[in-house]
């Protein structure tokens, strides 16, 4: 095989293909919809698809449900409905355009959503609690929460082995063997261990991959976007967690980013400033929003929106298959509770990754509509710049309301910090010279 | 001798200034920028170049700035006005290590190195709260021409509190205190106030530290310097070019860009 015939098959294989994987994940819940099946539905801070699989349950996730109909420039006609029925503008952009989806009976433009037979959920997010409560309200349906302690204090993770971490350990499985009893009611179905061990498998291949596809882009230049690009693997890393879809996608996605690494294959023709990306995309104006950033030479190689709405599988935790549901509490002890981190505490996240990954630039993006992503970004900001001396920018939008985007305002602010970018790299070269 | 011009094209104003090649200013414009906004930049540049008698060709670099500095079709470049004012602010007073620039829709609090180059910056939000607009729909729920506001406000005696931040329910509020016999001039006292303490929020975010230099629109209100004066217990640095700043900063950039093209081995250093 010529270098060409795979360069062409590689080089953008993650995006088509993650692209296929999404059609045909919707394509699927539209037949379930339409044929009356169960669906289970999930939450991207712990979604505990590996326990959903298991009953052969298809997994719906709300949030991108509804980020979706932003992408697809639509998610106004969902947000009026939701506040039309009584729902304020300041409630959560996600809550209200899946408020509408329900009231609409699954249309979306992404296909027919099914009516769920089950909601699960973690603590990681306060509004999820409220959400699932409306569904169960909605639908009479049993809803599981999962909660999971948190990092108690700064600094104060508990690992394997303290007797904290085996108390809260024993505090979730035990929630776990519950939420698998529901699951054996609802659905009719016996708990299969084998097959329960053949998804922990599959998750514990994605688990890795993921978090050596986010190392990788600290090559120069960098690999892929990880606003664009990485919100495609991410879709993939969600819906598909536990298949084996899933697993052969994370493991060519590694393949594919090995071999861009190998012969210098960049998302830009020239790269000339390393963004991170803190918060949610504006989706919106998702694809506009990135070339505000692009058009300067501007590319994001991390974003912390990779690490906690992947539930925290970018730390690459992997399963015990011998030991499954208290090795899979483990897991999600460990995962949502550093995807609730990388809220609250990722100051000490991105201070490491500073310096690993050349970062030239820090990009920070509260929502109006989401106090919970929102909150703790200025303390973050102000802990970074004394300590790092990085630029950063704070530009305050929306994650699905148009209404409060304007790209008028938002490209000032970020031209006015690339030009301070462009002279602080001249000031730097003189001071050299 | 060569000449470099900037052209802040505002939401409300469009002001232009032509400065030598020692960095002295020439000539200033300011028109209304209404709704063509091609056509007040060109007015604008015009009435600086018959005020300076240069002719067009004369000025060899031309920088547009302002939301409408896209709009600067005969510029040869653009930079944003958050950058251009801090440039300007720190050409006009050196000392300067903080702006705060009020215009007509929004707000900008702006922290600068020595040689004028932007440290931190932040902005209002998408309202228009705490900007120029936020008085204007005051002097109009009060009957009063925009320029007499600074001097009326400065009678007051009794300021009431103006407790809401959205400058539309900020003319019902202004109604409901007539209505309660409240004096305009306590009313638009308030009204500064509330103005000041946004701004003050802005100048916080990015550290207030000696000097501060005012610029935009609206420094020429003597009401609005005081009460953000007394709002953050310090002198600000006003002049009566400050509403030029923005222009200034962008004619400054362009100057830098002659020099730089007749030394194109040299990098440039901005220097105020």
């Amino acid at each position: 095989m010529s270098t060409t015939v795979d360069k062409q098959d590689i080089v953008g294989r993650g995006n088509r293909d993650g692209a296929q994987h999404f059609r045909d994940w919707f394509s699927e819940l539209t037949d379930t919809a339409k044929q009356g099946g169960q669906s289970a539905y999930v939450f991207v801070m712990g979604s505990l698809n590996e326990i959903l699989k298991v009953f052969d349950l298809p997994v719906v996730f709300p949030e991108i449900n509804s980020l979706q109909t932003a992408v697809r420039r639509v998610a106004h006609e969902y947000l009026s409905e939701a506040e039309d029925y009584g729902y304020s503008p300041d409630i959560c952009g996600y809550v209200k355009a899946d408020v509408a989806v329900q009231l609409r009976h699954g249309e979306h433009p992404m296909g027919q959503i099914p009516e769920p037979s089950i909601a699960v959920l973690t603590n990681a997010c306060n509004t999820y609690i409220k959400w699932a409560e409306i569904w169960q309200r909605m639908y009479d349906i049993p809803m599981v929460t999962i909660d999971i302690p948190g990092t108690r204090e700064a600094d104060g993770q508990t690992w394997k082995g303290d007797k904290n971490f085996e108390n809260d350990r024993k505090y979730v499985s035990t929630q776990l063997k519950e939420l698998i009893k529901t699951c054996e009611q609802v659905t009719g179905k016996k708990f299969d261990i084998d097959k329960f061990r053949e998804i922990l498998g599959y998750a514990n291949d994605m688990s890795v991959g993921w978090k050596r596809v986010i190392e990788l882009n600290k090559n120069r230049p960098s690999l892929f976007n990880a606003l664009t690009d990485g919100t495609i693997y991410l879709g993939v890393a969600n819906g598909f967690r536990g298949t084996k879809i899933g697993s052969t996608y994370f493991k060519e996605l590694v393949e594919e980013m090995e071999y861009r690494a190998e012969h210098g294959i960049g998302t830009l023709t020239e790269e000339l400033y390393r963004l991170v990306f803190v918060g949610v995309p504006c989706y919106p104006i998702f694809r506009r929003f990135n070339e505000l950033f692009s058009e300067w030479g501007g590319t994001f190689i991390n974003s912390t929106y990779l690490w906690f709405a992947s539930g925290g599988t970018n730390i690459g935790f992997e399963y015990d298959l011998s030991d499954p549901i208290e090795s899979l509490a483990e897991g999600l002890l460990i995962s949502v509770r550093d995807a609730m981190d990388s809220m609250f505490y990722q100051d000490r996240m991105m201070s490491d990754m500073i310096e690993e990954f050349g970062v030239d630039g820090i990009i920070y993006h509260p929502i109006k509509s989401c106090r919970t992503v929102s909150t703790g970004l200025a303390d973050s900001r102000r802990y970074l710049a004394k300590k790092h001396d990085i630029p950063s920018l704070f530009i305050e939008s929306d994650m699905m309301d148009r209404r409060v985007v304007s790209e008028a305002q938002m490209k000032n602010r970020i031209d006015a910090f690339f030009e301070g970018l462009e002279s602080r790299r001249k000031q730097a070269i003189n001071h050299r010279s | 001798m060569a000449y470099a011009a900037g052209v802040d094209v505002g939401s409300t104003q469009t002001k232009a200034v032509i400065i030598d090649e020692n960095r002295k200013i020439v000539s200033t414009a300011l028109i209304d920028t209404g709704a063509n906004v091609i056509q007040a930049a060109e007015h604008a540049f015009d009435n600086a170049l018959k005020e300076s008698k240069i002719r067009d060709v004369e000025v060899e670099y031309v920088i547009g700035t302002g939301y409408g500095r896209y709009r600067v079709t005969f510029g040869n470049d653009q930079i944003t006005e958050i950058s251009c004012h801090g440039r300007g602010a720190v050409h006009m007073f050196p000392r300067t290590k903080t702006v705060l620039d009020m215009g007509g829709q929004d707000t900008k609090a702006i922290r600068v190195t020595d040689s004028g180059e932007i440290a931190d910056f932040c902005m209002n939000d998408k309202c228009a709260a705490g900007t120029g607009r936020f008085l204007g729909a005051a002097a109009a729920a009060l009957d009063i021409p925009l320029n007499d506001l600074g001097t009326t406000a400065l009678k007051y005696n009794k300021p009431v509190r103006i407790s809401t931040t959205c400058t539309v329910f900020a003319e019902s509020e202004v109604l409901s205190w007539l209505g309660k016999g409240k004096k305009i001039e306590d009313i638009l006292w308030g009204v500064h106030q509330s103005i000041a303490a946004r701004s003050a929020g802005l100048l916080r975010r990015v550290g207030i530290e000696d000097e501060i230099t005012f610029t935009g629109g609206v420094t020429r209100n003597i009401a609005m310097v005081q009460a953000l004066e007394q709002k953050i217990d310090k002198k600000l640095n006003v002049s009566e070019e400050s509403h030029y700043i923005g222009a200034l900063g962008a004619a400054l950039f362009a100057l830098d860009h002659i020099i730089a093209s007749r030394h194109p081995h040299n990098s440039v250093e901005a220097s105020s």
